[in-house]
């Protein structure tokens, strides 16, 4: 981690990965410490309501292109909301409202259609959900969405996904089988390879270990280092070790929705800017 | 304080004595019982005298000839097949409508006052007499489209009567599906629709399915709707052959023997006979269906 640190202070200092211009007119510490690589998601005053209860308060991120990016806070902080934003999850509740602006790919992605934009950006749950369907079936269903029906090349897809995600050998012999016969971790699993099916830029798991045991927990962890050699990891996590273990950079958001601290997961564990965020970290609240 | 809870302890038994509630207590529960066993009683009485009168008039013959001389014998099996045709055409009929307002409802409706007057009305549909339904029945189906009296417009006017039971049961087998698997798919980039498809109505068809057929069984004992529409009594051809013809019925043919018969003192056996016969096709039916709901239960992951 030490070492990724320095590394990225390193690119940070090369004139190829510098932050962008406008940037720079930020003055707080931590919004600086965060332009490491390429920016995928500008989130810019993003205000969240649920119904009247607002849940985010004027989040503005950067969100770096590489490595695993870690969301933590206190229960009902908001993290969990905010990976919701990203994909547009969110809209399946009725009275839950974003405003400001979150771009990607040069386009406001809360203006942009939903279904589109998931195809772009995955999601894996905090319970493993897989469809009453097979194995191979749960694979194609991305797949199959965009009309592919070629069934070798669905079968290339399937292959490919479950090697990505660290469950081929397991299911290899079995795809015709249900998916509930599989176990917690396996069925996450099976949940993640889904997810990559479509290829994604971008992969936001929602606590996706909270439902599983640690050996199993070790394996999604893995899991998600490994894909974040290949494209974007958001992960929401309550887990201070996991977080440790798992991400490049860690966002802490407060109790009230506000981000308060983002920066390299070593920076900010070991010296938090914000007093609320070491008594976070120390375990003095939430 | 101790002074305090021991005064409350004691006034508390001087008012209810620990026997006294004991004994309120057993009262209740006979009572209970009891009444419980009234609604039992009343089953055990009907099967009993349906069975006790009707079981002489069972036989092969009964079961698998038409009716003879003015129905004083042989047998109902037109009926039987008349009153599986109609009830089985009116699912056909209504399930169409009924799954797709059981969409529409549990999947595309805005909460409001929108989709509570469409639950009103359904549900009001429900409570509106069978007798009104099959006036409609011959005004609208009979009369105003022509099909005449025939099979074709009870299945109609059964199908309205039943539509209301099938949309609940519908509804009630979507809304069954877990919330997680709609994230599923819509989190990979499926539209609305194509999530309905895929993931909601295979989930939820074998809970649809079950509905309708005991909305099957509701139907098929149901005698006013079809009766100024579809159904007659002591037909020259009794075996159902067209769509556009009327057609026997178990419920139709029982009230025929009763109140259009001459002979009614002497089919006695044949009206039980007809009744326990209705009784088993509806208890097979429903039995069908809790059967196949346990199974379906039973294989349920989620």
């Amino acid at each position: 981690m030490v070492e990724d640190l320095r590394e990225a202070d390193d690119l940070l200092t090369q004139e190829t990965m510098a932050p962008r211009e406008d940037t720079m007119v930020e003055t707080k510490e931590w919004v600086k410490r965060q332009f490491y690589g390429e920016t995928i998601i500008d989130v810019q005053n993003l205000d969240f309501y649920y119904s009247k209860k607002q849940a985010l308060q004027d989040v503005t991120i950067r969100i770096p292109q590489d490595g695993v990016t870690a969301f933590m806070g206190p229960s009902g902080c908001g993290k969990s909301t905010f990976l919701r934003t990203l994909n547009r999850m969110y809209e399946i509740i009725p009275g839950a409202k974003a405003t400001g602006s979150i771009l990607f790919e040069g386009e406001d992605l809360l203006k942009t259609d939903p279904v589109i934009l998931r195809h772009k950006i995955g999601m894996v749950f905090q319970r493993p959900n897989p469809f009453p369907k097979s194995i191979f079936d749960n694979i194609a269903y991305g797949p199959r969405i965009h009309g592919m029906r070629n069934k070798r090349k669905l079968m290339e897809i399937v292959e490919e996904s479950l090697h990505r995600s660290a469950l081929w050998d397991e299911v290899k012999d079995r795809l015709k089988d249900s998916a509930f016969a599989l176990s917690g971790g396996q069925q996450q699993r099976l949940c993640i390879a889904r997810a990559l099916a479509v290829f994604p830029k971008i992969l936001l798991m929602d606590e996706p270990c909270s439902a599983l045991d640690p050996r199993a927990s070790d394996r999604i962890e893995q899991t998600a280092r490994e894909l974040a050699e290949e494209l974007t990891v958001l992960i929401v996590t309550h887990n201070l070790q996991q977080a440790g273990r798992v991400s490049d950079n860690v966002a802490v958001f407060l109790a009230d929705g506000e981000l308060a601290e983002f920066g390299p997961t070593t920076k900010v564990f070991a010296d938090p800017q914000d007093d609320r965020v070491a008594d976070y970290l120390q375990g003095r609240f939430g | 304080m101790g002074n305090d809870q021991t005064e409350i302890r004691k006034e508390l038994d001087l008012i209810q004595g620990r026997k006294k509630r004991t004994s309120t207590q057993w009262m209740a529960f006979t009572l209970l019982g009891v009444g419980s066993l009234f609604g039992f009683f009343f089953l055990a009485l009907i099967l009993y005298w349906v069975i006790s009168q009707g079981a002489s008039a069972i036989s092969w013959e009964f079961l698998t000839t038409a009716p003879k001389n003015l129905a004083r014998e042989g047998g109902i099996a037109p009926m039987i097949l008349g009153s599986i045709y109609m009830t089985g055409g009116a699912l056909l009929v209504a399930m169409p409508f009924a799954l797709g307002s059981a969409i529409w409802l549990s999947e595309y409706a805005w909460k409001g006052w929108w989709l509570r007057a469409i639950r009103v009305g359904v549900n009001t549909l429900a409570g509106v007499p069978s007798i009104v339904f099959g006036l409609v029945g011959l005004g609208l189906f009979v009369i105003a489209l022509g099909f005449g009296v025939s099979l074709l417009a009870g299945m109609c006017t059964l199908a309205m009567l039943s539509l209301p039971i099938l949309i609940r049961a519908s509804e009630e087998a979507l809304r069954a599906v877990p919330r997680s698997f709609r994230e599923g798919s819509l989190a990979l980039g499926a539209t609305r629709w194509y999530m309905i498809r895929t993931v909601v109505l295979p989930t939820a068809i074998p809970g649809i399915l079950t509905g309708s057929v005991l909305g099957m069984a509701r139907a098929i004992g149901e005698t006013a709707p079809i009766m100024f529409t579809a159904t007659a009594f002591m037909m020259t051809n009794p075996w159902p052959h067209s769509l556009f013809e009327k057609v026997g019925t178990l419920p139709y043919h029982l009230f025929g023997l009763i109140k259009i018969s001459q002979h009614y003192n002497e089919t006695r056996h044949i009206q039980y006979g007809t009744v326990f016969v209705l009784m088993v096709v509806v208890t097979l039916l429903n039995l069908t269906a809790i059967i196949w709901r346990t199974r379906v239960r039973r294989k349920k992951a989620w």
